[in-house]
């Protein structure tokens, strides 16, 4: 078990062994978001109340996971790092950040544009888009925190405390803001809680969440793979490679 | 003046250092004293909030209207938001001076756990800029048109929320301490993790000119306050160590 733990850590056996799983995540996340596009945009039925616009969610709920998933795997990864000192940990948070905060501003994007059908608004204050949006700034917080430090190792370090930090934060952000949404404003149509969707609708939606994770799986591997050979540019196996392949 | 400051730092080393068994509560006070002491020689810097606390009330009548009705409606939101933005503006210089002048790194070394020293730093942050910030608020209240019966409510939730911002913002500043230009990141990594602070402290206000019972708002801020207590002083030691040995 520790050996394991202890060989996944080295930068170089996460380089051979990504480079093995790296294909079949695009692979899988290709095939399943080109099924679900297809499938969600032509052929699951229109809804009742909505028509043809709330095929959006297609987009908005896969994307709206991830942004949330992408930040508990950053302060998991932080954690570790801090923890065990395991540098591939805190290259894959850091890879992954920018990408958690495109995902949380595409799902508040495409809730923007579905609201202008279904609220005739781009945008209500409406208790997700708030936390979506919170959760955006806590992404840029995080990114910004990692770009101000000279030493590589403070910003790491940094930057994992305050993706805990944010972690920790993210339930309690959550709940105020329901509770103040419902102080103010009456619950309108919200976007997921809609009376019971048919399976038509649905599995579409499972199999573009899937492969949206899928998807995020293959870049923070290319990602985090980049990064090792930046970060190791030193090390004699990556001067070997190098010289192999050039 | 520097030499007063010396003396005082060295007063509380020489508790922190004569005693390293057994001096965990005299460590605290001792520190505690210092922080008073020198902040209270230096006041604008503790009157600085202050006034720009009552300058931001200021624009607000003169950018939107003077019309009482419209103020007081919104005037518990304004008067919550004003203060946690002076709050966050003292932020900078908690750790600051003891960053430059090396006293940081002696705290850092003493045998005491520095998460509690640092809860006595930001003991005396609220003591010097939360407190003065609720006791101030409702005589701007006045000036604001804030219906009666929430004067005291208003002061109390200060006083209370801004405990809290004190130690999740002491999480920002020790982060930012060993940047040089920490202040704007500060507020962007510090202001999405105090929604929830503002949300039940204008809350508070609000169901007290509403007639509604007060009590829950102030136990979920009481319990936001505890879950700081528990959480930040460790956040905000292991930051620390980051600022310092980066």
């Amino acid at each position: 078990m520790w050996a394991f733990i202890h060989k996944l850590g080295s930068p170089k056996w996460f380089y051979g062994i990504s480079a093995r799983l790296q294909p079949w995540f695009w692979v899988l996340a290709l095939v399943l978001i080109a099924v679900g596009t297809v499938w969600g945009l032509a052929f699951a039925p229109a809804d009742y109340q909505q028509g043809n616009s709330f095929r959006i969610i297609y987009v908005h709920v896969p994307a709206a996971f991830l942004a949330q998933s992408i930040f508990v795997t950053m302060a998991v990864a932080g954690m570790i790092f801090m923890v065990w000192k395991i540098k591939i940990a805190d290259m894959a948070a850091a890879m992954m950040a920018p990408l958690g905060a495109a995902m949380t501003f595409i799902a508040l994007f495409s809730g923007a544009v579905w609201g202008v059908p279904t609220w005739g608004t781009w945008w209500m204050w409406d208790a997700r888009l708030t936390s979506m949006l919170i959760l955006l700034f806590l992404y840029l917080g995080v990114i910004a925190l990692r770009g101000a430090f000279a030493s590589r190792d403070s910003a790491s370090r940094a930057a994992s405390v305050l993706a805990m930090v944010g972690v920790i934060n993210i339930p309690i952000i959550k709940y105020s803001v329901d509770w103040w949404y419902t102080l103010h404003q009456p619950a309108s149509f919200t976007l997921t809680e809609r009376p019971a969707m048919p399976t038509e609708m649905w599995v579409p939606l499972l199999i573009m969440v899937v492969g949206f994770y899928c998807f995020f799986i293959a870049v923070t591997l290319l990602r985090t793979r980049s990064e090792i050979l930046r970060r190791e540019a030193n090390k004699r196996w990556v001067r070997e490679l190098a010289g192999e392949t050039s | 003046m520097q030499v007063t400051e010396r003396l005082a730092t060295e007063a509380a080393m020489k508790t922190m250092g004569t005693e390293p068994q057994g001096g965990l509560g005299v460590a605290f006070w001792a520190t505690l004293k210092r922080d008073l002491v020198l902040l209270l020689r230096r006041r604008s810097e503790v009157m600085n909030p202050l006034v720009f606390f009552a300058i931001v009330i200021t624009l607000f009548p003169i950018g939107i209207s003077p019309d009482p009705e419209l103020l007081a409606a919104i005037a518990p939101g304004l008067l919550w938001v004003a203060a946690l933005l002076a709050a966050l503006l003292s932020l900078d210089s908690l750790f600051r001076a003891d960053y430059d002048d090396g006293s940081l790194e002696q705290l850092l070394l003493t045998p005491q756990p520095l998460a509690l020293l640092a809860l006595a730093k930001v003991a005396v942050h609220w003591l010097l800029t939360g407190l003065p910030l609720a006791l101030m608020a409702p005589l701007l209240g006045i000036m604001l048109a804030l219906p009666a019966g929430s004067y005291a409510v208003l002061a109390l939730s200060l006083a209370l929320g801004s405990a809290s911002l004190s130690l999740i913002g002491a999480i920002g500043a020790a982060l930012t301490v060993g940047l040089s230009r920490g202040g704007v990141l500060l507020s962007l990594l510090v202001l999405p993790l105090y929604i929830p602070v503002l949300i039940f402290g204008a809350g508070a206000v609000q169901a007290a000119i509403l007639g509604d019972g007060i009590t829950a708002h102030l136990a979920i801020l009481g319990a936001l306050l505890a879950v700081a207590l528990i959480f930040a002083p460790w956040a905000i030691a292991a930051s620390l160590r980051i600022s310092i040995n980066g």
